[in-house]
């Protein structure tokens, strides 16, 4: 059993961070994620672990890889324009294959925008912010408890699969406060580690599942890491059919896996004609408002962002439903759900601010139904 | 004990570099300081971001994290903090250290991280042809300064000891003993420790600012050097700032015992 705690959706994030093994922070300071800073600045000196304010968030992010390389569990807290600066080293994190998690509080833009308040808007940026093709893991907590919940898996995740993991929370989950179950212990997914004589350890060359071991710095083994494109040895490599081949298994390594890391939470009715698909905070104010409107329409909650949930998506909205999907941007999930499915979807959208009521979903609901 | 030439990747030669570029002068003197100090192939990790220098990772046998360019300082900062007891590097060249990674140069200093930064300092962008970077002399021709260089340079010793790190040095490829023994002295001390290599690079800056060859541009170090203490002049060599105050670990531990039950009085835990 473990204990309740009344606490903000941040502090949450920090402490399951730490649940989930975290024992160094490199960030840079901004609002709305700042409380997840200043808590893991106080709680590292507790568990022995290292804060470090690094001096901007493109530092932050070379900090976190590098500290996970040499076997430090690693994470960084930013928001929307601080989540821009990471783009290159989170790169860097994709092809080096390095675990770590990046928290980002989403806020509003474009640019510094409203700069305190919340938005969703940067699902893609979490997805393509990124040159090169690539694939990434990007979660989305609904509630403090998930802040929590999450943030661990985000962990969990990002080791068992050698990438970066992205928790894309937002402003009011971030800010909010809720009783969260803080449990004794949780599940946590140790590095896989090699098993062969150091002389034979290969840092890039994948077991069955597509991902390879990883060892740490200062360990028995010698190994390079790099974003430059590298053969298994870690050592550069130009040759195209390796590159081909590289790139690939980047990809396949998260979508061949897609059974253990994509996590939806449905509630269809029977006779439901119209499926609210939603995630974040709106999915609370969707919740509501499949209340209000009465066992015609039913939820879709996407708690995996990235890699999209194509089947989960095609497989509630089978049979004719229309898709409504509300989401504090202009319609970055909604044109997801186009693509996946052959359903009309009908947005709704906001990109002031202010979070979506149950009462403006349900109008749209309504014209649907 | 492994030799100098265990520390080199020599599977991975021919290295790509140019004939007459300074970098293998350095990475010599890097492989025989690391034997001479003894150093296990998994203790040491040289960290490198994007360049010419930066693909000496490419050419060493230890670990090595070779990332984006300019990031190779906050990389190492990372990778110091992970594990304090590795011996760690940063090779950078004039881009990489103190262009767009200047920022990063500056900070690492004053934060005082353990770990030994070597700019290779070539005055221009030699992987990308040529073009001025932070330490192009005013004045002087690149790709991208057909007329001259019409912003002025960097003094990186200056810069970095101004920023309080507690060892700064400089060296030139033709001073490869004093070049060693700075490296060597710069590896064993404790704290942000910098050392500037001026170095060659024949093809583009030498070329344009007719220092025509390799030789050339030896004598062109060799004659416009001077020793600490025996002039001045812009390129002074040797051990420019060696002074002993507590590393960022070291005061990061010691906070940590003083304030231990402050912190649990503030949060109420």
């Amino acid at each position: 059993m473990g204990k309740i705690r009344f606490i903000q959706g941040n502090e949450a994030i920090a402490e399951g961070a730490l649940a989930a093994g975290a024992r160094f922070y490199a960030g840079y300071p901004i609002t709305p994620s700042s409380e997840i800073a200043e808590i893991a600045a106080r709680r590292m000196l507790e568990v022995g672990g290292i804060y470090l304010q690094m001096e901007d968030e493109i530092a932050s992010m070379a900090a976190i890889i590098g500290a996970s390389c040499a076997g430090s569990k690693s994470f960084t807290a930013t928001s929307g324009p601080g989540f821009s600066l990471m783009q290159e080293n989170l790169g860097l994190a994709v092809m080096a294959e390095v675990p770590c998690v990046v928290v980002d509080v989403q806020r509003s833009g474009p640019s510094t925008g409203l700069a305190t308040k919340p938005a969703q808007a940067d699902v893609m940026q979490a997805k393509w912010g990124r040159h090169g093709d690539q694939e990434i893991i990007a979660l989305s907590p609904t509630s403090v408890q998930e802040c929590f919940d999450l943030t661990v898996k985000a962990f969990n995740l990002s080791e068992r699969f050698r990438v970066p993991v992205i928790l894309l929370a937002d402003e009011i989950v971030g800010h909010m406060r809720e009783n969260v179950e803080i449990p004794d212990e949780v599940e946590v997914w140790p590095r896989r580690l090699p098993t062969v004589p150091p002389e034979e350890y290969r840092p890039f060359r994948p077991d069955a599942d597509g991902v390879p071991p990883l060892a740490f710095y200062g360990s028995e083994y010698v190994f390079h890491i790099t974003g430059s494109m590298h053969d298994e040895t870690g050592y550069a490599s130009n040759d195209p059919k390796n590159a081909q081949r590289k790139v690939q298994r980047l990809h396949d390594k998260i979508h061949k896996n897609r059974a253990h890391l994509t996590f939806v939470r449905t509630r269809i009715p029977p006779e439901a004609k119209v499926v609210l698909v939603a995630y974040g905070v709106t999915a609370r104010s969707a919740r509501a408002a499949m209340e209000m409107a009465g066992p015609g329409v039913g939820l879709l909650e996407l708690v995996t962002l990235w890699p999209f949930p194509d089947e989960e998506v095609r497989e509630a909205l089978a049979g004719g439903k229309v898709a409504v999907v509300p989401e504090m941007n202009l319609g970055q999930v909604g044109r997801e759900v186009s693509r996946a499915t052959s359903a009309e979807v009908v947005g709704v959208n906001k990109a002031n601010g202010e979070p979506i009521t149950p009462y403006e979903i349900l109008d749209t609901l309504k014209g649907v139904m | 004990m492994a030799t100098a030439r265990e520390y080199l990747a020599d599977w991975m030669m021919p290295h790509m570099w140019c004939s007459g570029c300074g970098n293998g002068i350095v990475l010599g003197a890097l492989c025989r300081v690391l034997a001479e100090l003894g150093l296990g192939r998994n203790e040491v990790v040289i960290t490198t971001g994007i360049g010419c220098w930066g693909k000496a990772d490419d050419y060493m046998s230890t670990s090595a994290f070779h990332g984006t360019h300019g990031r190779a300082l906050p990389a190492a900062t990372g990778i110091k903090c992970g594990n304090p007891n590795l011996t760690v590097l940063a090779l950078m060249g004039d881009g990489d250290g103190a262009t767009i990674g200047g920022n990063h140069l500056i900070h690492s200093a004053r934060r005082n991280i353990d770990l030994t930064a070597i700019v290779v300092n070539n005055y221009n962008y030699g992987m990308t042809g040529g073009q001025y970077s932070g330490t192009t002399p005013a004045g002087k021709r690149t790709t991208t300064s057909p007329a001259g260089n019409p912003e002025r340079e960097f003094d990186l010793c200056r810069v970095v000891a101004a920023a309080g790190a507690p060892y700064v040095a400089r060296a030139t490829v033709y001073h490869v003993t004093l070049m060693e023994r700075l490296i060597k002295e710069a590896i064993q001390k404790k704290g942000f420790a910098f050392v500037e290599v001026a170095s060659g690079c024949p093809t583009h800056y030498g070329r344009l600012n007719k220092i025509v060859g390799p030789v050339k541009m030896m004598e062109w170090f060799r004659d416009s050097a001077v020793r600490l203490g025996q002039g001045e002049g812009p390129l002074v060599i040797g051990k420019l700032v060696d002074e002993d105050v507590p590393d960022f670990l070291e005061r990061y531990e010691a906070l940590r015992a003083n304030t231990a039950v402050d912190t649990e009085r503030d949060t109420g835990r």
